[in-house]
């Protein structure tokens, strides 16, 4: 058994996804928003590896759900700063708080 | 303390200290380096965890494209890097760091309290090697894989039309 307890890993992706929580919240660039939401993605993939490791040895389902997640982060990625590179283009600012077309 | 449980500790560090960095950081151009930080301090948890495919995969795709593109992104949009004193975060960031670190606590306190059903054989049966991740994704993980495959198409192609120039 490994010498490093399951329990550090789900530590660390815990608090890895309250700091990216927190960046996606509280920033007003939407680039750094994004930013925010991939490290919440990454946590979650730490939980599913070490779950995979520690829990579920014998099949591979953790991690090939471990690489669909980051096929999918990457997609999210390209289509957001397409679009904040179009919001961009014809609004003049990336700071959410001024991208109010929606608001009432 | 044995050597694993070291190098653990020094990826927690890097991981947790970049991402820390990441979202106090004023310019963003920085926090992305930070996130560049982050991510391979991600990939050495993954090697560590006996997904070595997973952390060349991790710093591949992560460091390797979203970085990048995130950082093409900024510089394409210059103004907002322009403006040193514009505050990095909006008026309700006292409340937000409130909820995450009730998140945090919240979670670490879980985390410790279950009693998690750790499997008692030694190392993993399979090692996490590409060639056993291939056979899967061709055989019993066709579905997800060819789901997965469609999407990153769609995605991409979604992501030039919006980005193109009328």
């Amino acid at each position: 058994m490994s010498s490093v307890p399951l329990s550090w890993y789900l530590i660390v992706a815990a608090l890895l996804f309250s700091i990216g929580a927190y960046g996606a919240l509280a920033r007003r660039n939407a680039i750094g928003i994004l930013m925010g939401i991939e490290l919440m993605l990454n946590a979650v993939n730490i939980n599913l590896v070490a779950f995979w490791r520690y829990i579920e040895v014998t099949g591979l389902a953790g991690q090939l759900f471990a690489v669909i997640v980051i096929t999918v982060a990457a997609a999210e990625a390209a289509v957001a700063l397409a679009l904040i590179l179009a919001i961009y283009r014809t609004r003049d600012t990336v700071n959410v708080e001024e991208i109010d077309l929606l608001k009432w | 303390m044995t050597a694993e449980q070291v190098v653990f500790i020094l990826a927690a560090i890097v991981t947790l200290g970049s991402a820390l960095g990441m979202v106090t950081t004023r310019s963003v151009f920085v926090g992305a380096l930070w996130m560049v930080a982050v991510f391979g301090g991600v990939a050495a948890l993954f090697i560590l965890l006996g997904a070595g495919f997973l952390g060349i995969v991790q710093i591949l795709v992560y460091i390797g494209a979203i970085a990048v593109l995130i950082l093409f992104a900024i510089m394409l949009t210059p103004r907002v890097m322009g403006d040193p004193q514009a505050p990095r975060y909006n008026r309700q960031w006292p409340l937000v760091a409130v909820m995450a670190s009730a998140l945090a606590s919240l979670l670490v306190a879980l985390v410790l309290r279950t009693d998690w059903p750790v499997a008692q054989e030694g190392t993993p049966t399979i090692a996490g090697f590409a060639v056993e991740l291939g056979k899967g994704f061709m055989t019993t993980y066709i579905l997800p894989f060819e789901v997965a495959s469609v999407l990153l198409l769609v995605a991409l192609i979604g992501a030039i039309v919006i980005a193109r120039e009328e």
